[in-house]
């Protein structure tokens, strides 16, 4: 890029601070956590995961961290992915390809909306209680 | 391109001389190697400040904080935290060996009390990429000034702040600033002060390795406040990486047009050139920085006038040092009453210290002003290492004073520390356990302050010379009572006549060390006696026969062979061939021998 003015300059900033943003866990509060052992993988949670970015990123949504963790224990419903949102209970779904990543971002995290039908409980917390 | 996870990588030169370097391409060829260059992010990042236990990996967003990685760690790391999602639990941080591992960098005590201002992007954006430190707002203070405000409202944002200069006298920028508006000239200068010279300090080094565009931007800043068009940064040529770091980062904002000929179509041109200093001490004094500049021998001239009226080449000259320039960007951004709200009435803002010395937890701390010598001691720095008793503490390098524990409790800034008969410095901060000797550390510096004196002025040149003459008879046992009057009358009068601040400070080391560890200097001279066992004159080893097995391990260590003895019997030091090495002593398991 060449000398910029100040429209330019701000853009930048604009577009610059959305990507440094993510590497900023202060504020954000609002977790999602894929399931990435083999198992995981295996069933496509790589696609889950770019799907899940690229939702956030069309609605703007900045108050997210995207983690991943190994195998949750529900290798037949992977790729699982884990939600912890305030004022919702933490929930574990089950079998999230890329449309029902989508749903979730739309109903669960924007609207405040459980996806009923992928919901699977984390089976070991069950067990210990 | 959307990365989900970040390693950052610690790239100053302390980590970097830790094979950071290293572990950054072996992370990278990690990442490679399974595939994850679309996912994950590495990235080398300034100083973390924890340098104790560096290099220091942070991966993102897990904020998982690893210390002191080996290159044959990223692998690991890769596999199992970017991967599988778990932490590499032997990487992280304990505070002993028998608590648990501390996952991110919040739960450590070394950053709990640190408020970072002028590190705020250090250890967080690539330094190198000029757009990572606009995403963090840079150059929208800028963007501010050109568009929003005029000279008089940036100074005056200035005057609201309280800052005061980062480079030990703690002179108000607005000022400084302020004087230089008001004289017309049809050419003024902006200097940069990068000649960081104290024994222990590393502040400046690593903000302009951390973060080199957040001083570009302070300088053409001071440049648009009081009508300058060129910038100058004195850096000492033995910053290479802050030195490479900083013409990437000039690079770059020409590039961009931040730098150059009408920036942002305001009309506002500044460019930014660099100097090289050889090294010199005196040339962190702010005339004899200019007369360096102007090619001469870097000698100090007599003020008034100052600089700001008439510096470089005759010309009106703003000199600020680099962690002043480092804070002006949030200044402007945040204005100048949020910065006042950090730190003391009259000492606002934070300031960097280098924590050295005997010190647990060695590094690079940040705190508001006003925190106590024991928070900054104890809770930040976790103590002396090796359980060892405090002794004191040095702040302000040569030109500083010691401090004892009845200051551990004083908060510090600007004027407490001068109170104290310390100065604040630049900020180095060396930690000295029992088993430093005062007279030898006062030596130490005074050594320092004979080598670096210009010679220009008489009371310096002289003044150092004699004093460290004196401290060098009462190391030898050879002091009377009247050297400490001695000491005392050539200090103040060096405090007085000398023409700069090197030599106006040269004597506060023995000053308040004579003040605040009398006693030490008297059993110096009327027992001939050092507590420590520093000053070799005055230490005898020998080897107490009941305790000697006859290992015959002393007489192995010792460099001039004067240990004699054989096998299973006890062994003899021959007093007339020791060189007091303190090597037999070190060595030896069974406490046979002793130091008196």
């Amino acid at each position: 890029m060449g000398k910029m003015t100040l429209e330019e300059l701000r853009n930048l900033r604009n577009s610059a601070k959305k990507e440094m943003n993510k590497r900023d866990t202060e504020g954000k509060d609002i977790e999602i956590i894929i399931g990435m052992g083999t198992c995981g993988i295996a069933a496509g949670a790589k696609e889950t995961l770019a799907a899940f970015m690229k939702k956030l990123e069309e609605n703007n949504i900045s108050n997210v961290i995207v983690r991943q963790t190994g195998c949750m224990g529900l290798c037949y419903v992977e790729p699982t992915v884990e939600i912890k949102a305030p004022g919702m209970p933490n929930t574990i779904y089950g079998k999230v390809d890329a449309e029902v990543a989508a749903k979730i971002v739309v109903d669960h995290i924007v609207n405040k909306q459980l996806v009923s039908n992928h919901i699977f409980d984390r089976p070991a917390a069950d067990i210990i209680k | 391109m959307a990365y989900k996870n970040y390693i950052l990588v610690c790239g100053g030169t302390g980590c970097e001389s830790a094979k950071a370097d290293d572990i950054y391409k072996s992370l990278l060829s990690a990442v490679e190697a399974n595939g994850l260059e679309s996912d994950c992010q590495v990235v080398k990042t300034g100083c973390f400040g924890f340098c104790e236990k560096g290099p220091i990996v942070k991966v993102l967003p897990d904020e998982a904080f690893y210390v002191e990685v080996k290159p044959s760690d990223a692998e690991e790391i890769v596999k199992e935290n970017i991967i599988k999602g778990r932490l590499v639990e032997r990487l992280l941080y304990k505070e002993d060996p028998n608590s648990a591992a501390k996952k991110d960098a919040d739960e450590i005590k070394f950053y709990q009390k640190q408020v970072r201002v002028v590190l705020r992007n250090c250890g967080m954006i690539d330094p190198e990429n000029i757009d990572e430190y606009i995403a963090r707002d840079g150059y929208g203070a800028l963007e501010k000034v050109l568009f929003d405000m005029t000279p008089d409202d940036i100074i005056n944002e200035l005057k609201v702040s309280g800052l005061r200069g980062r480079g030990g006298a703690g002179f108000p920028t607005w000022m400084k600033w302020n004087f230089s508006k008001g004289v017309e000239a049809d050419q003024k200068y902006i200097v940069c002060n990068a000649d960081e010279g104290d024994p222990g300090a590393y502040m400046d080094r690593s903000t302009l390795e951390g973060d080199p565009h957040s001083v570009l931007e302070a300088m053409a800043i001071a440049g648009r406040a009081v009508g300058a068009s060129l910038g100058l940064i004195y850096i000492r040529a033995e910053y290479p990486l802050a030195i490479h770091r900083l013409e990437v980062a000039m690079k770059q904002a020409r590039e961009y047009g931040l730098l150059g000929k009408n920036i942002l179509d305001s009309g506002f041109d500044f460019d930014i050139e660099i100097r090289l200093g050889a090294g010199a001490f005196v040339c962190g004094e702010e005339t004899a920085l200019l007369s360096s500049i102007e090619g001469n021998r870097g000698m100090p001239w007599p003020k008034p006038p100052f600089p700001a009226v008439k510096g470089l080449w005759g010309k009106p000259t703003v000199i600020n040092n680099v962690e002043t320039f480092a804070n002006i960007p949030v200044i402007i951004l945040k204005g100048g009453k949020w910065f006042s709200s950090i730190g003391t009435e009259k000492s606002s803002g934070t300031k960097v210290f280098a924590l050295t010395g005997k010190i647990a937890n060695s590094g690079l701390v940040e705190v508001p002003m006003g925190t106590t010598l024991r928070e900054i001691v104890y809770d930040i720095g976790g103590g002396i290492k090796g359980g060892k008793a405090f002794k004191a503490v040095q702040t302000g390098g040569p030109s500083g004073g010691m401090l004892t524990t009845e200051f551990l409790d004083t908060p510090v800034d600007f004027d407490t520390l001068v109170a104290a008969g310390s100065m604040m410095g630049s900020g180095g901060m060396i930690v000295m356990d029992e088993d430093d000797c005062i007279i030898d550390v006062a030596k130490f510096y005074q050594e320092f302050c004979v080598e670096e004196s210009c010679g220009k002025c008489s009371p310096c040149r002289i003044g150092t010379r004699k004093l460290y003459d004196i401290l060098e008879k009462i190391s030898q046992g050879k002091g009377q009572m009247s050297d400490l009057e001695k000491m005392e009358e050539i200090g103040s009068a060096m405090k007085k006549a000398a023409l700069c601040g090197l030599g106006q400070t040269a004597p506060n080391p023995i000053l308040s060390s004579i003040k605040n560890f009398r006693h030490e200097y008297i059993s110096h001279i009327e027992n001939g006696k050092c507590e420590a066992g520093k000053c070799k004159h005055l230490v005898t080893f020998t080897i107490l026969e009941d305790k000697c097995i006859g290992c015959t391990l002393c007489a192995r260590k010792c460099p001039v062979n004067c240990i004699a003895g054989d096998k299973k019997v006890p062994h003899v030091i021959d007093q007339s061939k020791c060189i007091k090495c303190g090597a037999c002593y070190e060595s030896c398991k069974f406490g046979a021998i002793v130091k008196r």
